[in-house]
């Protein structure tokens, strides 16, 4: 519906006294914050552009359908889009976003952490905007963590010595595990944390090189399994989704939690609500993403969000204009503050009024530096899905054989061998 | 189309007998308006059918996503030997014969006696004849997700009614055989009113001498049902399971909103979409596409070969 009331606005545009109307699609935002963004620029352009703003489908796979169909049938009135950071190299492989020049590169990325710029970059030039960052961290009852006699926050804590800690203490370490794109953060994060990655030579495409069957891709595989077969384990781990496991850890048997920092502010909520014990955010402790190899710092997993511009476009500089103003620290605050969404822009971190809201704004930024992308490969959909095809459910993962049959079907599936 | 064969044979030949000493100047010209006439739906046909189907054969002879343009790369039928060695193509063909035949073979008994019970009541004709058809009237996603809704474990009430055989807190699409027996559930329930209405027209055609001459022999219900009404619309049956079976075997819309294919309950389109749509890969998927559609010919083939259905016979003009 509000789709359709877009498209209408993007007929009758050109008729509204000169002002070009650029259509946004992106993730639906309860929160409102893209709303209050959309206001702001349309405010700040003095009639140059009007922005609008069209949610997509709410899962991030139903956003990549309708982001490719659209752009397939070169549909001219998207300007702008929101893509999720592992879909990017996929949009920008197939010619559909608009690459940006060095000077238009430098004015982008100013402020910009390092880590999310990696996953806006394809074939070695940008072709999209970092706008929303985000990261797990390691959230933990501190009460567990002293009865365990571990402390989560040193930098060497690994997840061994958590598992170990949570089955100590009869509690349970809650993690992503259901058949879904959130397993695949968990996999990739530990295959990138122990060294190793899961796919090489992601510029050439179908030809790139599934890197799995490496000792990383085995320690990875080992500690699934070992929380999957421990007493640690979420009994809901293999159908778990990033709600499923907070509601977990916010139960009686939480002790650890790898999730989003948007778990902070939901905690707080249903303290409040009453439907969680006040201990749990009395106890609530946070802490980086734990190591998987003693001594080898952790690769926390990376989400977010780029705003790109699209190659059909008609009104390429009122585009990028917008997308300036969209990525500027101000907004950027405007975002973090109204949606909880941690964003790309380092600098915003410092703000009194992030950190108030965010304790942890210091740690969440350094864990978005250290993070590390999924595959940045136009072939990520693919990737994502054979890893869950062959990893999942946890408690049957063998590490022996799971990283060498997985990286034979990433490289059977992009050569169109077998169908997935 | 063939439906109306026979009357056309009727009207058309005589008028064309004179056709050899010359055709008049007026049926020349009949015939050229009737071809201007058809010619624009014709056209329309032509562009949104047949070229579909031949570009997809085009495309399955290509190694081809529509995200990596320069890897395109021409790979003969290659893309179909891929489909067949795959299991997961044997997987979802096994998924999607049970979904058909289980949901036609009860569809056929049930609409039987729907539209027996149509056929023979007097009293709130029309009430009963509604009520009958209602699910049909409902769309298939609206209905798959009230169906979905029913046994979901959070929003369901069909495990607390069913605790005591399952457990309250039974996932009935978590597993294989509990998900396609809800997925059954839903197409039987949704489509049976349609098998129903195309039975009741057959049933009508029955001569009602014939169930009074039976009678008079002293024929039993069961008798009269078997040797009688029937035999007498074997060819409206024939046509009515050879089009559920068509629509059942192209199931999608259940599944995609109940499992999106989850627990092994994928069936053949769901498998075509996901290749072509959310993977991209126009190759491989076209190649999925195209042996879909084979294996609809080949159950249309069998139904009009080897059961010898006469769709021209579903009006009783043929005998």
């Amino acid at each position: 519906m509000m789709v359709l009331v877009g498209g209408l606005a993007a007929c009758g545009g050109g008729g509204s006294g000169g002002t070009t109307t650029l259509q946004w699609y992106g993730p639906p935002d309860s929160a409102g914050a893209t709303d209050l963004i959309v206001k702001s620029c349309n405010q700040q352009s003095n009639g140059a552009y009007r922005l609008v703003n069209n949610p997509l489908p709410s899962t991030a796979d139903g956003q990549r359908e309708q982001l490719v169909r659209r752009m397939a049938a070169k549909d001219s009135t998207v300007d702008l889009m929101t893509v999720d950071p592992p879909y990017t190299a996929e949009l920008a492989n197939a010619g559909w976003l608009t690459v940006f020049t060095p000077d238009e590169r430098a004015q982008l990325l100013q402020g910009v952490l390092d880590s999310p710029t990696k996953s806006a970059v394809w074939k070695g030039q940008l072709v999209a905007a970092p706008w929303e960052a985000n990261t797990q961290l390691l959230w933990y009852d501190k009460s567990v963590a002293k009865a365990a006699g571990v402390d989560p926050t040193s930098p060497d804590f690994t997840w061994d010595q958590m598992i170990d800690a949570a089955v100590k203490t009869g509690k349970t370490v809650a993690e992503q595990g259901n058949r879904y794109e959130g397993y695949m953060v968990w996999v990739n994060a530990l295959v990138l944390s122990a060294g190793g990655s899961i796919l090489t030579d992601n510029d050439k495409g179908r030809d790139a090189v599934p890197s799995l069957n490496s000792a990383a891709g085995k320690t990875a595989a080992e500690i699934i399994r070992k929380l999957a077969t421990s007493k640690a384990a979420d009994p809901a781990l293999s159908s778990a989704d990033e709600g499923a496991s907070l509601a977990t850890f916010e139960g009686p048997t939480g002790g650890f939690l790898l999730n989003w920092p948007y778990v902070y502010a939901t905690i707080q909520a249903n303290v409040k609500l009453g439907s969680v014990r006040k201990s749990v955010l009395d106890n609530l402790g946070w802490a980086r993403y734990p190591e998987a190899v003693a001594g080898q710092p952790s690769t926390p997993p990376l989400g977010g969000g780029n705003v790109a511009i699209s190659k059909f476009s008609k009104n390429q500089s009122k585009a990028f204009a917008a997308l300036k103003c969209i990525i500027s620290p101000e907004m950027e605050k405007q975002n973090i503050l109204v949606s909880g969404n941690p964003i790309a822009n380092g600098a915003v971190y410092d703000d009194p009024q992030v950190q108030k809201l965010f304790p942890m704004a210091t740690l969440m930024r350094d864990s978005i530096n250290a993070a590390g992308p999924r595959p940045v490969t136009p072939y990520y959909g693919d990737v994502s899905a054979a890893v869950q095809r062959d990893w999942h459910p946890q408690s049957s993962l063998n590490p022996d054989s799971a990283p060498a049959a997985t990286a034979k079907l990433i490289s059977n599936v992009l050569h169109d061998k077998r169908l997935l | 189309m063939t439906v109306t064969a026979p009357e056309r044979e009727a009207s058309v030949v005589p008028a064309e007998a004179p056709h050899s000493y010359g055709m008049s100047e007026r049926t020349r010209k009949e015939r050229r308006l009737g071809w201007k006439l058809t010619a624009p739906a014709v056209i329309l046909m032509l562009a949104v059918t047949g070229y579909p189907m031949v570009n997809a054969l085009y495309l399955s002879l290509f190694s081809y996503r529509l995200t990596d343009p320069s890897g395109r790369k021409f790979v003969g039928l290659a893309n179909y030997g891929v489909v067949l060695r795959d299991s997961l193509w044997w997987q979802d063909v096994v998924t999607t014969v049970i979904i058909t035949v289980v949901t036609v073979a009860i569809e056929l008994v049930i609409g039987f006696v729907f539209a027996m019970v149509m056929n023979k009541i007097i009293f709130g004709r029309r009430t009963v004849r509604t009520a009958i058809l209602l699910p049909y009237g409902i769309i298939t996603v609206v209905s798959a997700f009230a169906w979905k809704y029913a046994f979901a474990l959070d929003s369901g009430f069909v495990s607390n009614w069913l605790g005591w055989l399952v457990g309250k807190n039974y996932n009935w699409f978590g597993h294989r055989g509990s998900a396609l027996l809800v997925i059954c559930l839903e197409e039987i329930w949704k489509t049976t009113p349609f098998i129903s209405l195309l039975l009741l027209a057959g049933l009508s055609q029955v001569p009602e001498v014939l169930q009074e001459a039976a009678k008079v022999d002293g024929a039993t219900f069961m008798q009269r049902l078997w040797k009688v009404t029937i035999p007498n619309m074997k060819a409206a049956i024939m046509v009515a399971v050879l089009f559920r079976a068509l629509d059942a075997w192209r199931i999608f819309e259940s599944i995609f909103i109940m499992t999106a294919g989850a627990q092994k309950t994928e069936s053949l389109s769901f498998l075509t979409y996901r290749q072509s749509i959310t993977r991209v890969a126009l190759g491989i998927g076209s190649a999925v596409s195209v042996l879909l559609f084979v294996t609809m010919v080949i159950i249309a083939a069998i139904f009009l070969k080897g059961f010898k259905v006469d769709l021209g016979t579903v009006k009783g003009e043929r005998r």
